[in-house]
């Protein structure tokens, strides 16, 4: 359905290539996209990743890429295309590849396939994926001094582990500077749709949130904390030209590092499946600069960054009750990643019931 | 500002692209003609403008060359379907796809610039007035241009002589060909009409609603639109009140999540879809008055005989 022609240009300039491509030594390096690389969020930045690899490899590499890729029998397809037409390492950018992403590479053992966000592996396939909930508990922290009212409103997606974890390390963050901190949810049942998460942002504030984050990835909501006069936070990419006012950091989804040293890794032969899970540390997580906030907020973020990124503080240390009252991490202990991968329950103080 | 007074707020914002759309289409099927681009018309619409504005600093003037935007790219839509009479359900199709498409590469180079946001209206002593003020008296052009040409739609439709021809040529093309209408004429007009109104449906999204680009930004907003006006039975003022139904129940599925209620998000979300239709086929359960509103000519190609 969503095939456009973005996909046809970009399948046209593919078989274009092929003929050319092959003589040079070049490393070609595929990606399927699941969203439209203008959407500013989560595809955009994996484009960026391409880029990078363009910019840092220079010409032992050579990159091209699907974009509007829909989950199932497409993924299939745009996947065995890459992999035909000589790519000899792909990247699949969305959860929802998974089991396309096993099949294809099961025909093409000298392909190496990365798949983002998975937990599937196979002699050539890897997966990857970034530690957002380290930027969250920060952005917690930073909520829970900012905002007068000690209520933030927080725009998700869909209810999945990776965005339950997110709401849950946004509100130990935040806790751990006001124990009474209270969040209200809205679920917009969408990655992406400005419109609506527009109306989400303006309901929340109407219903007394003066702090808003989301776990979409349309710059909209940001734009209404802009008008409205309070305080936001940006998601996947730096979002301050929308709101120069409005926001206070960004958690930016910063693939670069990763996809550069695994397509080096390609080049020297040192290629092996395995599974990374980056953060802070990794830079795979950045944060964009803090600013709207008074200098002794900005100091806590930067040490809180800091902390986290050197390994003394992980946003998951017990004691950690959920929101029945059950101890679900002991005092002391760090939650396994494991269990992070697999959360569907709220912490205490989230009053909300978890959609299933 | 209070709780009642944000509500409709967002209530309007959100209808307004919907009933721009619709209202457009409306008169398109009238004509006889089903034309499925709304989508891609809307995209272009939204990106044009989105440049317009952001090149000249006046969202008004984007909104304007969003419009136009919209009519242009429906203009092979019309060569297809008038002039070579092809497949209308096939041809309105490739023109959503196109035009998001094409979209997506115009607006390649404004993903993650802010727009310009139109200004809302500020009529000094009625928009300071408590409540009626901002509800009544502080909405941007757009809007008020919506409820204007849903008035001016369902007077042109039912109580002009240009009215009863387009209606005449959607009921039945051959006996308005014999009386001497122009019937491709009339049904191009339509057509262009309706991607005026689809593009300055677009425009509105990205000069008001949320004045930025990001491709997609529709995100389905034609197909709801081309849905009311089938649910409405083609009749403006209930395409005005699918349109705000649709919104109200939207807005409200939000603040019931808010509110934390506990109702499942997937069902709220729905919601709005369920409650229109169950709502519109209630208004529409006469089904001789239903059959009379049914443009019956709706989607078959005209070829006048030489």
């Amino acid at each position: 359905m969503r095939s456009t022609l973005k996909i046809t240009l970009a399948a046209a300039a593919l078989a274009a290539t092929l003929g050319t491509a092959q003589a040079a030594d070049k490393l070609k390096v595929g990606f399927v996209y699941v969203g439209p690389i203008g959407d500013h969020g989560w595809t955009y930045q994996h484009n960026q990743g391409r880029l990078a690899i363009e910019k840092a490899l220079g010409d032992k590499v050579s990159t091209s890429y699907l974009e509007k890729v829909p989950e199932g029998a497409d993924a299939e397809r745009a996947l065995e295309r890459l992999a035909r037409s000589g790519h000899k390492l792909i990247f699949a950018t969305s959860f929802g590849y998974m089991d396309s992403v096993i099949k294809v590479a099961k025909k093409y053992p000298d392909v190496k396939f990365e798949h983002a966000t998975g937990y599937k592996r196979a002699k050539n396939v890897a997966t990857y994926s970034s530690r957002f909930y380290e930027g969250r508990y920060i952005i917690g922290k930073i909520a829970g001094k900012v905002s007068k009212k000690g209520m933030a409103g927080y725009i998700a997606s869909f209810p999945i582990p990776e965005v339950v974890r997110g709401i849950n390390s946004f509100m130990l963050g935040a806790q751990s500077v006001n124990p009474d901190f209270k969040i209200k949810i809205v679920w917009v049942n969408s990655w992406y749709d400005p419109g609506k998460e527009a109306d989400a942002a303006k309901v929340l504030i109407a219903q007394g949130a003066d702090i808003i984050t989301q776990h979409t990835d349309s710059a909209a909501p940001m734009q209404v904390a802009e008008e409205k006069g309070i305080h936001a936070f940006g998601q996947a990419s730096d979002m301050i030209k929308f709101g120069p006012h409005a926001q206070l950091t960004a958690i930016i989804d910063n693939w670069a590092p990763y996809y550069i040293s695994r397509a080096k890794a390609v080049l020297d032969g040192t290629w092996k499946s395995e599974d990374t899970w980056g953060g802070l540390a990794a830079g795979m997580v950045v944060m964009a600069p803090y600013t709207n906030m008074p200098e002794d907020v900005k100091k806590m973020a930067e040490e809180t960054e800091e902390a986290i990124r050197s390994g003394k503080l992980h946003p998951f240390t017990g004691p950690i009750y959920d929101q029945d009252g059950k101890l679900r991490v002991k005092k002391g202990e760090v939650m396994a990643d494991a269990d992070l991968l697999g959360m569907n329950w709220y912490v205490k103080g989230i009053t909300d019931k978890l959609p299933q | 500002m209070n709780g009642l007074e944000a509500f409709l707020l967002t209530v309007i914002a959100a209808s307004t692209p919907l009933l721009l759309a619709a209202v457009g289409e409306l008169v398109v099927e009238r004509s006889g003609v089903l034309n499925l681009g709304v989508e891609g018309m809307m995209a272009i619409g939204a990106v044009v403008a989105f440049a317009v504005a952001l090149g000249t600093g006046s969202p008004l003037l984007g909104a304007v060359a969003g419009a136009l935007a919209g009519a242009a790219v429906a203009l092979p839509f019309v060569f297809l379907t008038q002039v070579l009479a092809a497949n209308q359900v096939a041809s309105g199709l490739a023109l959503a796809l196109f035009g998001l498409g094409l979209s997506g590469l115009i607006g390649e180079s404004f993903v993650g610039q802010p727009g310009v946001r139109l200004a809302r209206l500020h009529i000094p002593g009625l928009s300071d007035l408590p409540f009626i003020g901002p509800v009544l008296f502080g909405h941007d052009v757009l809007v008020y241009f919506s409820f204007l040409m849903t008035a001016a739609v369902a007077w042109l439709l039912f109580h002009t002589r240009w009215g009863l021809i387009l209606r005449a040529v959607g009921t039945n093309h051959h006996a308005a060909h014999a009386l001497g209408h122009p019937v491709r004429r009339v049904r191009t007009l339509a057509i262009l009409f309706g991607g005026l109104m689809a593009g300055l449906a677009g425009a509105y999204l990205s000069v008001s609603y949320t004045p930025q680009w990001v491709e997609d930004m529709t995100a389905g907003r034609g197909w709801i639109a081309l849905a009311l006006v089938v649910f409405a039975t083609w009749r403006p003022w209930r395409v005005l009140a699918g349109a705000y139904l649709f919104g109200a129940v939207w807005i409200l599925g939000l603040y019931a999540q808010a509110a934390g209620y506990g109702l499942p998000p997937q069902f709220l979300t729905a919601l709005p879809y369920l409650a229109t239709i169950v709502a519109l086929v209630l208004i529409s359960r006469n089904r001789t008055l239903t059959l009379m509103n049914t443009p019956a000519m709706i989607g078959q190609p005209f070829m006048p005989e030489r």
